[in-house]
């Protein structure tokens, strides 16, 4: 999540060898299912299973490593739980967080699992400053509920897709039922998220997204549902795109 | 590495047994590349004296067999249950077990499936032929690696991946290691994952009789003082006992000289179905209740025997390992579908949590029942016997039971619902 204040420039992460041992610590921690990010991998495949077969379908891919070939840029890429899996899926993969930690925490834990990912540790906009080739596919996954404008930021981020490519959000609807699960539940019942992780006047609304993104030069497809059944303890997807929702858009 | 690697790619399994070929078949359909290492040749022989035991196979299993192409080979040589007949046995009370007692339930597939191509309440088949089953299914599936005869030796960890090495110093180098070697687990043992159980003193004598009446698809189950006795159905005309005994019984029993052994054998099976010979050879199992402390290790799962035995009275053993097998494949497909690592924590717990509550459920279950049974007396009878008349009176009881045999309650894998892994 983009909560530390980005660097000047963005640059590609230099581990000193001694803080690689601290670095593969936090990674496994990221990875633990047990871990406070528990919640994130119980979401994860849902997310995953969405992410691929759109792209699939789009691009009129298959096989074991359908995405073979195609430049994938995952924004707030956090410990790489979205970036591996793409790359194990052929991609090329860029990821960018403006939290150092996590890029150089992602970065041991791709080594460790004999991925090559790009990781950057800045904001998407320097991307755009840089002038760095567009990408086929460009990932906005929990992101835009915690940056300052988020009308700026869908705009510029639609810049780094290029025509005929793809962006692909995921965020929370700024409805009661949101404000009811997704903080009152997650926040302060279940515990999943610390308090104050999403406050509700950030969340998004899909209008919202629609807007920003035409200004950018996309279209925005219908927003997918994504529900957790408290009984079976699994995430899915649904009709109710009330409280955390993923939508595409087209770049024309 | 000194040599090229015997096998790189997804998964490695350690033991080719009848849980480890139909867990090779399912994982092979799920989209993974998969390799076997057994110590035995992987032969479509049949070897008679090799395991003399027989499995009930639940529906839920056999229509997973049929997903696998492995009921193509099978159906020949499996005997549908039709009936389950379980009575409480009193063979020295001046009344040969042989017809139903006073106290008995009579599970009837009629009821839950009716008409002539209802589905049958599980199946039987002799381990030999379920083997050499599996064997021709999987030698149909180039892409399955076998390397058999084998012995690993033990794992190594490595960077983002596990290899089995085996006596001789080749290896096989795979994203996440299963361990399907059974009940004694050398994997489970270099993991020291403790087990908990007990040994319940008891002998399984395993034999198969020729008898001269039609058996009709009926399974009996006896609870006898002594243990259970169980005469499951096969094809023409034949059964497999499950006569279990006291340790030192059930040896003397394997030992007996032909004649002493169909005195014995006449004195528990009775006349019912005619005249009873036994065919050779018989073989005796020690019993036992293990439970692995936990499935998973670092890219390490554990399937069938390997993560727990339990009693056999009930048939459920190899039920077990085939329904692991098919929750095991479904999530390590899904995962590398989706680009995730599938021997990571977060793919293995997935594992391991929807498979616990089967296990545990079914484990103790059959423990309970062996010791509530195994016994003769009088206060525990008259209960036991009430139970068994009870449950046989309430129809929705019945109805419960039978569908919880056939592995159908709660979320069942694809696999076991008769679906194909590999059919988007």
């Amino acid at each position: 999540m983009a909560t530390a204040s980005a660097p000047e420039t963005l640059t590609r992460p230099s581990i000193d060898p001694l803080e690689v041992e601290k670095f593969s610590r936090t990674a496994a921690e990221w990875w633990d299912p047990e871990s406070k990010f528990k919640p994130l991998h119980k979401f994860n495949p849902v997310r995953l299973g969405y992410i691929r077969e759109v792209i699939c379908e789009h691009f009129n891919r298959s096989g074991d490593t359908p995405l073979e070939g195609l430049r994938i840029l995952d924004i707030g890429c956090g410990g790489g739980l979205v970036c591996e899996p793409m790359a194990r899926l052929g991609a090329s993969v860029t990821g960018v967080d403006a939290a150092e930690a996590n890029v150089k925490t992602a970065s041991v834990h791709a080594e460790e699992q004999g991925l090559d990912i790009d990781y950057r540790h800045g904001v998407a906009e320097q991307l755009l400053e840089n002038d760095e080739p567009k990408f086929d596919v460009v990932l906005n996954l929990e992101v835009m509920e915690h940056v300052a404008n988020p009308h700026t930021f869908l705009v510029d981020c639609a810049q780094l897709v290029k025509p005929g490519g793809l962006m692909i959000c995921a965020t929370i609807n700024r409805t009661s039922k949101a404000f009811a699960l997704a903080i009152v539940g997650a926040e302060w019942v279940m515990g999943w998220l610390p308090r104050g992780t999403h406050r509700f006047g950030k969340l998004v609304k899909p209008g919202e997204i629609r807007a920003a993104l035409r200004e950018g030069g996309m279209s925005l497809r219908s927003p997918v549902g994504v529900g957790y059944n408290p009984l079976t303890d699994q995430f899915s997807l649904n009709e109710d795109v009330s409280v955390n929702y993923m939508v595409v858009a087209d770049k024309a | 590495m000194a040599s090229k690697p015997l096998f790189d790619g997804d998964i490695v399994i350690a033991g080719g047994g009848l849980a480890g070929m139909t867990l090779a078949l399912a994982l092979e359909q799920a989209g993974l590349t998969v390799a076997v290492v057994d110590a035995l040749e992987m032969s479509d022989q049949l070897a008679p004296e090799f395991d003399g035991r027989a499995s009930a196979l639940a529906y839920t299993s056999w229509r997973m067999f049929e997903a696998l192409g492995v009921a193509e080979h099978l159906s020949e040589h499996a005997q549908r249950i039709e009936h389950i007949l379980v009575c409480d046995g009193r063979p020295y009370g001046g009344t040969r077990p042989g017809g139903p007692g006073p106290h008995s339930l009579h599970f009837d597939r009629e009821e839950i499936s009716p008409g002539p191509d209802g589905k049958p309440l599980g199946w039987m088949a002799e381990n030999r032929h379920s083997r050499q089953a599996l064997v021709k299914a999987l030698k149909a599936k180039p892409g399955i690696t076998i390397i058999a005869p084998a012995r690993a030796d033990h794992y190594e960890h490595r960077t983002g991946g596990i290899d089995l090495v085996l006596d001789d110093g080749r290896r096989l180098c795979g994203k996440l290691l299963v361990a399907c070697d059974g009940k004694f687990s050398r994997v489970r043992k270099q993991a020291k994952i403790r087990t908990a159980g007990w040994r319940y003193g008891q002998k399984g004598l395993v034999a198969t009789v020729r008898h001269t009446e039609p058996h009709n698809g009926t399974a009996y189950e006896y609870f006898l003082p002594s243990g259970p006795f169980a005469i499951l159905p096969l094809p023409d005309n034949r059964a497999s006992l499950v006569w279990t005994e006291p340790d030192r019984v059930a040896d003397a029993l394997k030992d007996a000289s032909d004649p002493v052994f169909q005195e014995e054998l006449e004195a528990r099976f009775g006349d019912f179905l005619g005249e009873v010979k036994p065919e050779c050879p018989r073989f005796t199992y020690p019993l036992s209740l293990s439970f692995s402390e936990r499935f998973l290790d670092d890219r390490i799962a554990f399937v069938g025997d390997a993560a727990r035995g339990i009693h056999p009275l009930a048939g459920q053993g190899f039920n077990l390992g085939i329904r692991d097998a098919a929750a095991l494949a479904e999530v390590c497909g899904e995962a590398k579908r989706v680009g995730l690592d599938i021997g990571a924590p977060t793919t293995l717990q997935r594992y391991a949590d929807w498979r616990r509550f089967d296990s545990a459920t079914l484990a103790l279950g059959t423990d309970v029942f062996n010791r509530l049974f195994s016994n003769d007396i009088e206060p525990l009878r008259q209960i036991r016997g009430l139970g068994l008349s009870l449950v046989d009176k309430i129809p929705p009881a019945r109805r419960f039971f039978m569908r919880q045999a056939g592995g159908e309650t709660g979320d069942p894998p694809r696999l076991l619902k008769g679906e194909r892994l590999d059919a988007a």
